[in-house]
Protein backbone atom coordinates (compact mmCIF):
# COMPACT_ATOMS: atom_id res chain seq x y z
CA UNK A 1 0.00 0.00 0.00
CA UNK A 2 2.14 3.05 -1.17
CA UNK A 3 1.06 6.44 -1.21
CA UNK A 4 -0.16 6.35 -4.57
CA UNK A 5 -2.14 3.86 -3.99
CA UNK A 6 -3.31 5.21 -0.70
CA UNK A 7 -4.30 8.48 -2.39
CA UNK A 8 -6.45 6.63 -5.57
CA UNK A 9 -8.36 5.12 -3.13
CA UNK A 10 -9.24 8.28 -1.56
CA UNK A 11 -10.08 9.29 -5.10
CA UNK A 12 -11.93 6.52 -5.57
CA UNK A 13 -14.26 6.83 -2.96
CA UNK A 14 -14.36 10.89 -3.88
CA UNK A 15 -15.41 9.54 -6.71
CA UNK A 16 -18.56 7.94 -5.08
CA UNK A 17 -19.39 11.09 -2.48
CA UNK A 18 -19.54 13.61 -5.33
CA UNK A 19 -22.12 11.11 -7.15
CA UNK A 20 -23.90 10.85 -4.02
CA UNK A 21 -23.97 14.96 -4.01
CA UNK A 22 -24.39 15.26 -7.77
CA UNK A 23 -27.85 13.56 -7.26
CA UNK A 24 -29.11 14.03 -4.02
CA UNK A 25 -28.42 18.15 -4.24
CA UNK A 26 -30.97 20.01 -5.34
CA UNK A 27 -29.37 23.39 -5.70
CA UNK A 28 -27.19 23.33 -9.21
CA UNK A 29 -24.07 25.24 -7.41
CA UNK A 30 -24.13 22.50 -4.76
CA UNK A 31 -24.03 19.92 -7.96
CA UNK A 32 -21.50 21.58 -9.47
CA UNK A 33 -19.41 21.41 -6.31
CA UNK A 34 -19.98 17.53 -6.24
CA UNK A 35 -19.31 17.51 -10.38
CA UNK A 36 -15.85 19.10 -8.93
CA UNK A 37 -15.48 16.50 -6.18
CA UNK A 38 -16.31 13.52 -8.79
CA UNK A 39 -13.62 15.78 -10.91
CA UNK A 40 -10.46 15.90 -8.69
CA UNK A 41 -11.07 11.84 -7.53
CA UNK A 42 -10.50 10.94 -11.02
CA UNK A 43 -7.49 13.26 -11.47
CA UNK A 44 -6.05 11.07 -8.12
CA UNK A 45 -6.51 7.38 -9.93
CA UNK A 46 -4.28 9.41 -12.52
CA UNK A 47 -1.82 10.35 -10.20
CA UNK A 48 -1.50 6.93 -9.23
CA UNK A 49 -1.14 5.98 -12.35
CA UNK A 50 1.42 8.32 -13.06
CA UNK A 51 3.58 7.69 -9.85
CA UNK A 52 3.62 3.95 -10.69
CA UNK A 53 5.28 4.35 -13.96
CA UNK A 54 8.30 5.56 -12.88
CA UNK A 55 10.74 4.54 -15.48
CA UNK A 56 13.54 5.96 -17.35
CA UNK A 57 15.30 7.63 -14.44
CA UNK A 58 11.96 9.63 -13.58
CA UNK A 59 10.18 9.29 -10.55
CA UNK A 60 6.92 9.53 -12.75
CA UNK A 61 5.25 9.22 -15.63
CA UNK A 62 5.05 13.06 -16.50
CA UNK A 63 2.02 11.97 -19.57
CA UNK A 64 -0.91 11.86 -16.85
CA UNK A 65 0.25 14.44 -14.82
CA UNK A 66 0.36 16.78 -17.78
CA UNK A 67 -3.19 15.24 -18.80
CA UNK A 68 -4.00 16.51 -15.36
CA UNK A 69 -2.86 19.84 -15.50
CA UNK A 70 -4.97 20.18 -18.50
CA UNK A 71 -7.87 18.64 -17.13
CA UNK A 72 -7.75 20.81 -14.14
CA UNK A 73 -7.63 23.64 -16.24
CA UNK A 74 -10.60 22.64 -18.35
CA UNK A 75 -12.60 21.69 -15.38
CA UNK A 76 -12.05 25.17 -13.79
CA UNK A 77 -13.29 26.16 -17.61
CA UNK A 78 -16.67 23.86 -17.09
CA UNK A 79 -17.30 25.07 -13.88
CA UNK A 80 -17.31 28.79 -15.20
CA UNK A 81 -19.89 28.26 -17.78
CA UNK A 82 -21.99 26.61 -15.61
CA UNK A 83 -21.81 29.13 -13.26
CA UNK A 84 -22.79 31.76 -16.23
CA UNK A 85 -25.79 29.80 -17.27
CA UNK A 86 -26.71 28.99 -13.64
CA UNK A 87 -26.37 33.25 -13.28
CA UNK A 88 -28.60 33.86 -15.94
CA UNK A 89 -31.60 31.77 -14.69
CA UNK A 90 -31.41 33.19 -11.66
CA UNK A 91 -31.68 36.62 -13.46
CA UNK A 92 -34.44 35.88 -16.23
CA UNK A 93 -36.38 33.94 -14.14
CA UNK A 94 -35.34 34.57 -9.90
CA UNK A 95 -35.31 30.87 -9.78
CA UNK A 96 -32.63 28.00 -10.39
CA UNK A 97 -34.56 25.41 -9.87
CA UNK A 98 -33.27 22.42 -12.00
CA UNK A 99 -37.00 20.20 -12.14
CA UNK A 100 -38.83 20.56 -15.04
CA UNK A 101 -42.17 19.96 -13.09
CA UNK A 102 -41.78 23.41 -11.29
CA UNK A 103 -41.25 25.41 -14.83
CA UNK A 104 -43.85 23.47 -16.27
CA UNK A 105 -46.40 24.15 -13.16
CA UNK A 106 -49.45 25.86 -14.88
CA UNK A 107 -48.89 29.59 -12.86
CA UNK A 108 -51.48 29.95 -9.99
CA UNK A 109 -48.89 32.97 -8.26
CA UNK A 110 -46.90 35.55 -9.86
CA UNK A 111 -44.18 34.76 -11.63
CA UNK A 112 -41.28 36.87 -12.31
CA UNK A 113 -40.35 36.20 -16.11
CA UNK B 1 26.87 21.10 13.47
CA UNK B 2 23.92 19.92 11.75
CA UNK B 3 22.04 18.23 14.88
CA UNK B 4 22.36 21.72 16.51
CA UNK B 5 20.69 22.75 13.42
CA UNK B 6 18.26 19.96 13.72
CA UNK B 7 17.83 20.61 17.22
CA UNK B 8 17.04 24.08 16.06
CA UNK B 9 14.37 23.18 13.39
CA UNK B 10 12.52 20.42 15.73
CA UNK B 11 12.50 22.87 18.59
CA UNK B 12 11.29 26.26 16.40
CA UNK B 13 8.62 24.22 14.19
CA UNK B 14 7.53 22.20 17.79
CA UNK B 15 6.68 25.86 19.16
CA UNK B 16 4.76 26.56 15.64
CA UNK B 17 2.81 24.11 15.97
CA UNK B 18 1.61 24.46 19.60
CA UNK B 19 0.90 28.15 18.18
CA UNK B 20 -1.34 26.75 15.63
CA UNK B 21 -3.04 24.63 18.05
CA UNK B 22 -3.71 26.98 20.14
CA UNK B 23 -5.22 28.89 17.59
CA UNK B 24 -7.25 26.12 16.45
CA UNK B 25 -8.48 25.43 19.96
CA UNK B 26 -9.62 29.22 19.70
CA UNK B 27 -11.24 28.85 16.69
CA UNK B 28 -13.57 26.15 18.41
CA UNK B 29 -13.78 27.44 21.50
CA UNK B 30 -14.70 30.83 21.75
CA UNK B 31 -17.88 32.59 22.01
CA UNK B 32 -18.15 34.68 19.28
CA UNK B 33 -16.95 35.74 15.66
CA UNK B 34 -14.74 38.36 16.85
CA UNK B 35 -12.62 36.31 19.28
CA UNK B 36 -12.02 33.67 16.62
CA UNK B 37 -10.99 36.23 14.38
CA UNK B 38 -8.02 37.59 17.15
CA UNK B 39 -6.92 34.15 18.30
CA UNK B 40 -6.77 32.44 14.91
CA UNK B 41 -4.99 36.07 13.06
CA UNK B 42 -2.36 36.17 16.18
CA UNK B 43 -1.78 32.86 16.82
CA UNK B 44 -1.20 31.69 13.00
CA UNK B 45 0.45 34.36 12.33
CA UNK B 46 3.30 33.59 15.75
CA UNK B 47 2.73 29.76 14.35
CA UNK B 48 3.46 30.53 10.50
CA UNK B 49 6.84 32.90 12.19
CA UNK B 50 8.08 30.08 14.04
CA UNK B 51 7.79 27.21 11.59
CA UNK B 52 9.68 29.70 8.86
CA UNK B 53 12.40 30.85 11.73
CA UNK B 54 13.21 26.92 12.05
CA UNK B 55 12.95 26.12 8.23
CA UNK B 56 15.57 28.72 7.49
CA UNK B 57 18.67 27.16 8.74
CA UNK B 58 17.82 24.20 6.47
CA UNK B 59 18.28 25.80 3.04
CA UNK B 60 21.17 25.22 1.14
CA UNK B 61 21.15 28.95 -0.48
CA UNK B 62 20.58 32.64 0.70
CA UNK B 63 18.13 32.57 -2.44
CA UNK B 64 16.11 30.03 -0.71
CA UNK B 65 16.44 31.43 2.85
CA UNK B 66 15.10 34.75 1.14
CA UNK B 67 12.48 32.44 -0.83
CA UNK B 68 10.93 31.72 2.62
CA UNK B 69 11.21 35.12 4.14
CA UNK B 70 9.17 36.04 1.16
CA UNK B 71 6.64 33.46 1.74
CA UNK B 72 6.26 34.27 5.37
CA UNK B 73 5.73 37.86 4.38
CA UNK B 74 3.11 37.51 2.07
CA UNK B 75 1.13 35.26 4.34
CA UNK B 76 1.20 37.85 7.30
CA UNK B 77 -0.05 40.47 4.65
CA UNK B 78 -2.62 38.63 3.07
CA UNK B 79 -3.87 37.09 6.31
CA UNK B 80 -3.80 40.01 7.80
CA UNK B 81 -5.91 42.18 5.33
CA UNK B 82 -8.08 39.76 5.32
CA UNK B 83 -8.50 39.20 8.95
CA UNK B 84 -9.63 43.05 9.09
CA UNK B 85 -12.03 42.63 6.15
CA UNK B 86 -14.16 40.20 7.48
CA UNK B 87 -13.49 41.75 11.30
CA UNK B 88 -15.43 45.02 9.20
CA UNK B 89 -18.26 42.78 7.55
CA UNK B 90 -18.57 41.38 10.99
CA UNK B 91 -19.04 44.51 12.94
CA UNK B 92 -21.67 45.53 10.05
CA UNK B 93 -23.86 42.96 10.94
CA UNK B 94 -24.05 41.35 7.84
CA UNK B 95 -22.65 37.66 7.11
CA UNK C 1 4.13 1.52 10.75
CA UNK C 2 6.61 4.74 9.90
CA UNK C 3 5.80 7.86 10.71
CA UNK C 4 4.80 8.56 7.22
CA UNK C 5 2.40 6.00 6.42
CA UNK C 6 0.86 7.53 9.89
CA UNK C 7 1.39 11.26 8.03
CA UNK C 8 -0.46 9.66 4.94
CA UNK C 9 -3.45 8.04 6.53
CA UNK C 10 -3.92 11.38 8.46
CA UNK C 11 -3.89 13.81 5.00
CA UNK C 12 -6.40 10.56 3.57
CA UNK C 13 -8.71 10.52 6.27
CA UNK C 14 -8.46 14.82 6.60
CA UNK C 15 -9.26 15.13 2.94
CA UNK C 16 -12.29 12.40 2.83
CA UNK C 17 -13.53 14.57 6.23
CA UNK C 18 -13.21 17.75 4.14
CA UNK C 19 -14.76 16.49 1.41
CA UNK C 20 -18.28 15.17 3.36
CA UNK C 21 -18.25 18.31 5.34
CA UNK C 22 -18.75 19.89 1.73
CA UNK C 23 -21.49 17.19 0.44
CA UNK C 24 -23.41 17.65 4.21
CA UNK C 25 -23.25 21.12 4.78
CA UNK C 26 -26.62 22.70 5.09
CA UNK C 27 -25.24 26.62 3.73
CA UNK C 28 -23.97 27.02 0.03
CA UNK C 29 -21.52 29.57 1.38
CA UNK C 30 -20.32 26.93 3.87
CA UNK C 31 -19.78 24.14 1.23
CA UNK C 32 -17.82 26.74 -0.50
CA UNK C 33 -15.55 27.20 1.71
CA UNK C 34 -15.11 23.66 2.16
CA UNK C 35 -14.47 22.91 -0.88
CA UNK C 36 -11.43 25.39 -1.14
CA UNK C 37 -9.89 23.96 1.80
CA UNK C 38 -10.55 20.58 0.19
CA UNK C 39 -8.18 22.12 -2.61
CA UNK C 40 -5.58 22.70 -0.56
CA UNK C 41 -5.14 19.68 1.03
CA UNK C 42 -5.34 18.03 -2.00
CA UNK C 43 -2.26 19.96 -3.37
CA UNK C 44 -0.53 18.37 -0.34
CA UNK C 45 -1.95 14.53 -1.57
CA UNK C 46 -0.44 15.73 -4.76
CA UNK C 47 3.07 16.30 -3.63
CA UNK C 48 2.73 13.24 -1.68
CA UNK C 49 2.59 11.52 -5.11
CA UNK C 50 5.71 13.33 -6.47
CA UNK C 51 4.00 15.72 -8.34
CA UNK C 52 4.45 19.35 -7.74
CA UNK C 53 3.60 20.95 -10.88
CA UNK C 54 0.04 18.93 -10.44
CA UNK C 55 -0.04 20.25 -6.55
CA UNK C 56 0.52 24.48 -8.45
CA UNK C 57 -2.12 23.95 -10.60
CA UNK C 58 -4.65 22.27 -8.16
CA UNK C 59 -3.65 25.15 -5.44
CA UNK C 60 -3.99 27.41 -7.91
CA UNK C 61 -6.84 26.61 -9.96
CA UNK C 62 -8.70 24.03 -7.94
CA UNK C 63 -8.26 25.80 -4.68
CA UNK C 64 -7.64 29.61 -5.80
CA UNK C 65 -9.95 30.48 -8.67
CA UNK C 66 -12.56 27.97 -8.61
CA UNK C 67 -13.04 29.56 -4.79
CA UNK C 68 -13.49 33.02 -6.27
CA UNK C 69 -15.50 32.46 -8.64
CA UNK C 70 -18.01 29.73 -6.55
CA UNK C 71 -17.94 32.65 -4.04
CA UNK C 72 -19.10 35.56 -6.29
CA UNK C 73 -21.55 33.27 -7.49
CA UNK C 74 -23.13 32.26 -4.30
CA UNK C 75 -22.96 36.22 -3.46
CA UNK C 76 -25.48 36.85 -6.48
CA UNK C 77 -27.25 33.94 -5.46
CA UNK C 78 -27.95 34.19 -2.25
CA UNK C 79 -31.06 36.25 -2.21
CA UNK C 80 -33.74 33.80 -3.13
CA UNK C 81 -32.45 31.09 -3.48
CA UNK C 82 -32.68 29.80 0.28
CA UNK C 83 -36.16 27.92 -0.70
CA UNK C 84 -34.58 25.20 -3.03
CA UNK C 85 -31.93 25.04 -0.17
CA UNK C 86 -34.52 23.77 2.08
CA UNK C 87 -36.03 20.93 0.02
CA UNK C 88 -34.81 17.94 1.75
CA UNK C 89 -34.40 14.55 -1.11
CA UNK C 90 -36.75 11.70 0.03
CA UNK C 91 -35.62 9.04 1.76
CA UNK C 92 -35.85 6.80 -1.48
CA UNK C 93 -33.75 9.11 -3.72
CA UNK C 94 -31.15 9.57 -0.69
CA UNK C 95 -31.15 5.95 -0.22
CA UNK C 96 -30.60 4.97 -4.53
CA UNK C 97 -27.91 7.52 -4.93
CA UNK C 98 -26.25 6.17 -1.92
CA UNK C 99 -26.44 2.79 -3.15
CA UNK C 100 -25.25 3.84 -7.01
CA UNK C 101 -22.07 5.64 -5.20
CA UNK C 102 -21.17 2.80 -2.95
CA UNK C 103 -20.68 0.61 -5.94
CA UNK C 104 -19.23 3.03 -8.10
CA UNK C 105 -16.55 3.26 -5.56
CA UNK C 106 -16.22 -0.07 -4.83
CA UNK C 107 -15.89 -0.99 -8.66
CA UNK C 108 -13.19 1.72 -8.59
CA UNK C 109 -11.39 0.26 -5.93
CA UNK C 110 -11.18 -3.71 -7.04
CA UNK C 111 -10.06 -2.16 -10.69
CA UNK C 112 -7.33 0.25 -8.41
CA UNK C 113 -6.07 -2.71 -6.10
CA UNK C 114 -6.00 -5.25 -9.40
CA UNK C 115 -4.00 -2.85 -12.04
CA UNK C 116 -1.02 -5.22 -14.30
CA UNK C 117 1.85 -5.78 -12.31
CA UNK C 118 4.44 -4.33 -14.48
CA UNK C 119 3.06 -0.87 -14.78
CA UNK C 120 2.65 0.12 -18.75
CA UNK C 121 4.16 3.77 -18.78
CA UNK C 122 5.21 6.75 -21.21
CA UNK C 123 8.09 7.74 -19.42
CA UNK C 124 11.08 6.80 -22.03
CA UNK C 125 9.14 8.49 -24.63
CA UNK C 126 8.63 11.52 -22.67
CA UNK C 127 12.01 11.50 -21.67
CA UNK C 128 12.95 11.27 -25.19
CA UNK C 129 11.43 14.33 -26.19
CA UNK C 130 12.36 15.96 -22.92
CA UNK C 131 16.23 15.98 -24.60
CA UNK C 132 15.62 15.46 -27.87
CA UNK C 133 13.08 17.91 -29.61
CA UNK C 134 12.22 19.81 -26.28
CA UNK C 135 15.70 20.53 -26.19
CA UNK C 136 17.42 21.50 -22.85
CA UNK C 137 14.05 21.32 -20.70
CA UNK C 138 14.79 20.05 -17.08
CA UNK C 139 10.90 19.82 -16.33
CA UNK C 140 9.60 16.44 -18.37
CA UNK C 141 5.78 17.49 -17.69
CA UNK C 142 7.20 20.44 -19.67
CA UNK C 143 8.83 19.22 -22.47
CA UNK C 144 5.45 16.71 -22.31
CA UNK C 145 3.02 19.43 -22.48
CA UNK C 146 4.93 21.23 -25.34
CA UNK C 147 6.93 18.77 -27.29
CA UNK C 148 5.44 15.35 -26.79
CA UNK C 149 2.03 16.46 -26.87
CA UNK C 150 2.03 20.03 -27.83
CA UNK C 151 -1.20 19.63 -30.21
CA UNK C 152 -3.20 18.40 -26.95
CA UNK C 153 -1.90 21.81 -25.41
CA UNK C 154 -2.39 24.07 -28.07
CA UNK C 155 -6.25 21.92 -28.15
CA UNK C 156 -6.93 22.58 -24.48
CA UNK C 157 -5.93 26.49 -25.07
CA UNK C 158 -9.21 26.58 -27.53
CA UNK C 159 -11.05 25.48 -25.07
CA UNK C 160 -10.45 27.82 -22.88
CA UNK C 161 -11.53 30.41 -25.54
CA UNK C 162 -14.36 28.37 -26.56
CA UNK C 163 -15.27 28.75 -22.72
CA UNK C 164 -14.68 32.74 -22.71
CA UNK C 165 -17.24 32.70 -25.21
CA UNK C 166 -19.58 30.24 -23.74
CA UNK C 167 -19.77 32.87 -21.02
CA UNK C 168 -19.83 35.76 -22.93
CA UNK C 169 -22.61 34.67 -25.10
CA UNK C 170 -24.99 34.22 -21.85
CA UNK C 171 -25.00 37.60 -21.21
CA UNK C 172 -28.03 40.08 -22.20
CA UNK C 173 -28.41 41.42 -25.99
CA UNK C 174 -28.53 44.66 -25.11
CA UNK C 175 -25.43 44.42 -23.03
CA UNK C 176 -23.16 42.52 -25.72
CA UNK C 177 -20.04 44.58 -25.71
CA UNK C 178 -20.31 46.05 -22.89
CA UNK C 179 -17.97 45.48 -19.58
CA UNK C 180 -18.73 42.66 -17.16
CA UNK C 181 -20.78 44.05 -13.92
CA UNK C 182 -17.69 44.69 -11.66
CA UNK C 183 -16.05 42.23 -8.76
CA UNK C 184 -16.88 44.40 -6.11
CA UNK C 185 -18.72 47.83 -4.56
CA UNK C 186 -17.60 50.87 -6.15
CA UNK C 187 -15.92 52.40 -2.60
CA UNK C 188 -14.32 48.69 -1.35
CA UNK C 189 -12.41 48.79 2.10
CA UNK C 190 -9.24 50.58 2.50
CA UNK C 191 -7.85 47.32 3.89
CA UNK C 192 -8.97 45.27 0.44
CA UNK C 193 -7.23 48.59 -1.23
CA UNK C 194 -4.07 48.06 0.66
CA UNK C 195 -4.03 44.76 0.14
CA UNK C 196 -4.55 45.60 -3.78
CA UNK C 197 -1.81 47.59 -4.06
CA UNK C 198 0.49 45.60 -1.85
CA UNK C 199 -0.04 41.99 -3.22
CA UNK C 200 -0.81 42.26 -6.56
CA UNK C 201 3.34 43.59 -8.03
CA UNK C 202 4.60 40.88 -6.35
CA UNK C 203 2.37 37.99 -7.16
CA UNK C 204 2.67 39.13 -10.38
CA UNK C 205 6.29 38.96 -10.21
CA UNK C 206 6.27 35.50 -8.26
CA UNK C 207 3.75 34.40 -11.42
CA UNK C 208 6.22 35.35 -13.83
CA UNK C 209 8.64 33.82 -12.07
CA UNK C 210 6.97 30.34 -11.42
CA UNK C 211 6.23 30.18 -15.30
CA UNK C 212 9.62 31.39 -15.98
CA UNK C 213 11.23 28.75 -14.34
CA UNK C 214 8.94 25.60 -15.12
CA UNK C 215 11.09 25.15 -17.98
CA UNK C 216 13.45 23.10 -15.93
CA UNK C 217 11.51 23.12 -12.33
CA UNK C 218 8.09 22.27 -11.11
CA UNK C 219 5.75 25.36 -12.42
CA UNK C 220 5.04 26.62 -16.01
CA UNK C 221 2.43 28.47 -18.30
CA UNK C 222 -0.49 26.91 -16.01
CA UNK C 223 -0.07 27.73 -13.08
CA UNK C 224 1.88 31.02 -13.80
CA UNK C 225 -1.20 32.17 -15.68
CA UNK C 226 -3.28 30.88 -13.13
CA UNK C 227 -1.53 33.33 -10.76
CA UNK C 228 -1.33 36.67 -13.46
CA UNK C 229 -5.03 36.19 -13.27
CA UNK C 230 -5.17 36.10 -9.41
CA UNK C 231 -3.72 39.29 -9.05
CA UNK C 232 -5.35 40.48 -12.06
CA UNK C 233 -8.70 40.11 -9.92
CA UNK C 234 -7.05 41.47 -6.23
CA UNK C 235 -6.62 44.74 -8.34
CA UNK C 236 -9.62 44.38 -9.65
CA UNK C 237 -11.54 44.02 -6.68
CA UNK C 238 -9.27 46.82 -4.83
CA UNK C 239 -11.06 48.92 -7.93
CA UNK C 240 -7.49 50.24 -8.96
CA UNK C 241 -8.30 49.03 -12.23
CA UNK C 242 -11.49 48.21 -14.25
CA UNK C 243 -12.55 46.01 -15.93
CA UNK C 244 -12.18 45.80 -19.72
CA UNK C 245 -15.42 45.86 -22.60
CA UNK C 246 -15.98 42.31 -23.93
CA UNK C 247 -15.17 44.53 -27.37
CA UNK C 248 -12.01 46.06 -26.86
CA UNK C 249 -8.76 44.88 -29.46
CA UNK C 250 -6.54 44.54 -26.94
CA UNK C 251 -8.26 42.03 -25.21
CA UNK C 252 -9.76 39.70 -27.29
CA UNK C 253 -5.68 39.70 -29.31
CA UNK C 254 -4.66 39.03 -25.79
CA UNK C 255 -7.06 36.03 -25.75
CA UNK C 256 -6.37 34.22 -28.70
CA UNK C 257 -2.56 35.25 -28.65
CA UNK C 258 -1.51 32.07 -27.10
CA UNK C 259 -3.01 29.39 -29.35
CA UNK C 260 -2.23 31.30 -32.72
CA UNK C 261 1.48 31.61 -31.90
CA UNK C 262 1.33 27.82 -31.18
CA UNK C 263 -0.60 27.27 -34.12
CA UNK C 264 1.88 29.37 -36.05
CA UNK C 265 4.67 27.38 -35.12
CA UNK C 266 3.15 24.40 -35.37
CA UNK C 267 1.97 24.81 -38.96
CA UNK C 268 6.02 26.82 -39.57
CA UNK C 269 7.11 23.40 -37.89
CA UNK C 270 5.47 21.46 -40.86
CA UNK C 271 7.84 23.34 -43.41
CA UNK C 272 11.00 23.94 -41.35
CA UNK C 273 11.26 21.00 -39.06
CA UNK C 274 9.87 18.17 -41.13
CA UNK C 275 6.25 17.28 -39.55
CA UNK C 276 3.46 19.14 -38.45
CA UNK C 277 4.84 20.56 -34.95
CA UNK C 278 7.43 19.44 -34.39
CA UNK C 279 10.92 22.03 -33.22
CA UNK C 280 14.07 22.90 -35.43
CA UNK C 281 16.36 21.56 -32.94
CA UNK C 282 18.89 23.83 -32.77
CA UNK C 283 16.57 26.24 -31.19
CA UNK C 284 14.11 24.48 -29.86
CA UNK C 285 13.97 26.12 -25.87
CA UNK C 286 14.05 29.51 -26.97
CA UNK C 287 10.76 28.52 -28.81
CA UNK C 288 9.19 26.73 -26.33
CA UNK C 289 9.43 29.69 -24.17
CA UNK C 290 8.34 32.02 -26.16
CA UNK C 291 5.26 30.19 -27.43
CA UNK C 292 4.65 29.84 -23.35
CA UNK C 293 4.79 33.31 -22.84
CA UNK C 294 2.19 34.22 -25.41
CA UNK C 295 0.06 31.08 -23.70
CA UNK C 296 0.59 32.54 -20.48
CA UNK C 297 -1.00 36.02 -21.54
CA UNK C 298 -3.90 33.81 -22.90
CA UNK C 299 -4.21 31.95 -19.95
CA UNK C 300 -4.53 34.86 -17.48
CA UNK C 301 -6.65 36.50 -19.47
CA UNK C 302 -9.48 34.06 -19.82
CA UNK C 303 -9.33 32.30 -16.54
CA UNK C 304 -10.03 36.44 -15.24
CA UNK C 305 -12.77 36.61 -18.07
CA UNK C 306 -14.50 33.71 -16.89
CA UNK C 307 -14.74 34.39 -13.25
CA UNK C 308 -15.49 37.76 -14.03
CA UNK C 309 -18.85 36.66 -16.47
CA UNK C 310 -20.70 38.60 -18.73
CA UNK C 311 -21.28 41.52 -20.05
CA UNK C 312 -23.62 43.77 -18.03
CA UNK C 313 -25.64 47.25 -19.00
CA UNK C 314 -27.59 48.42 -16.40
CA UNK C 315 -31.13 48.05 -17.71
CA UNK C 316 -30.48 45.49 -19.93
CA UNK C 317 -32.54 42.21 -18.74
Amino acid sequence: MTPAVLAALVGAALVGLGLYGLIVHPHPLRKLLAFNLVGSGAFLVFGMVARRGAAAGLAFDPVPQAMVITGIVVAFAASALAVALVLRLFATSGRVDLDPRVWTRPDDDSSTS
Amino acid sequence: MSTAIDAFTIVCVAAGVFFYVAGTVGLLRFPDSPSRLHALTKADNLGLGLVALGLLPREPSVLGALKIVVIWALVMLSGASTAQLIGRVLRRGRR
Amino acid sequence: MSIQTFLDIALALLVIGVAVWTIVARDLFVAVVAYVVYGLFLALVWIRMYAPDVALTEAAVGGGVTGVLLVAAGKRLDISAIDIDRQKPSMALATLAAGCSILLAGVLMIVILSLPAPAPTLAPQAAAAASGPGAGLGNPITAVLMSYRSFDTMLEKVVLILAVVGVWSVGADQAWGAAPAPFGPDRPYDALVFLAKALAPVGAIIGFHIFWTGADAPGGAFQGGALLAAMWMVALMGRLIELPRIDARWLRLALVAGPAVFLAVGIAGAMLAGSFFAYPSAFAKPLILSIEAFMVLSIAVALTMLVAGPPYRKGAP
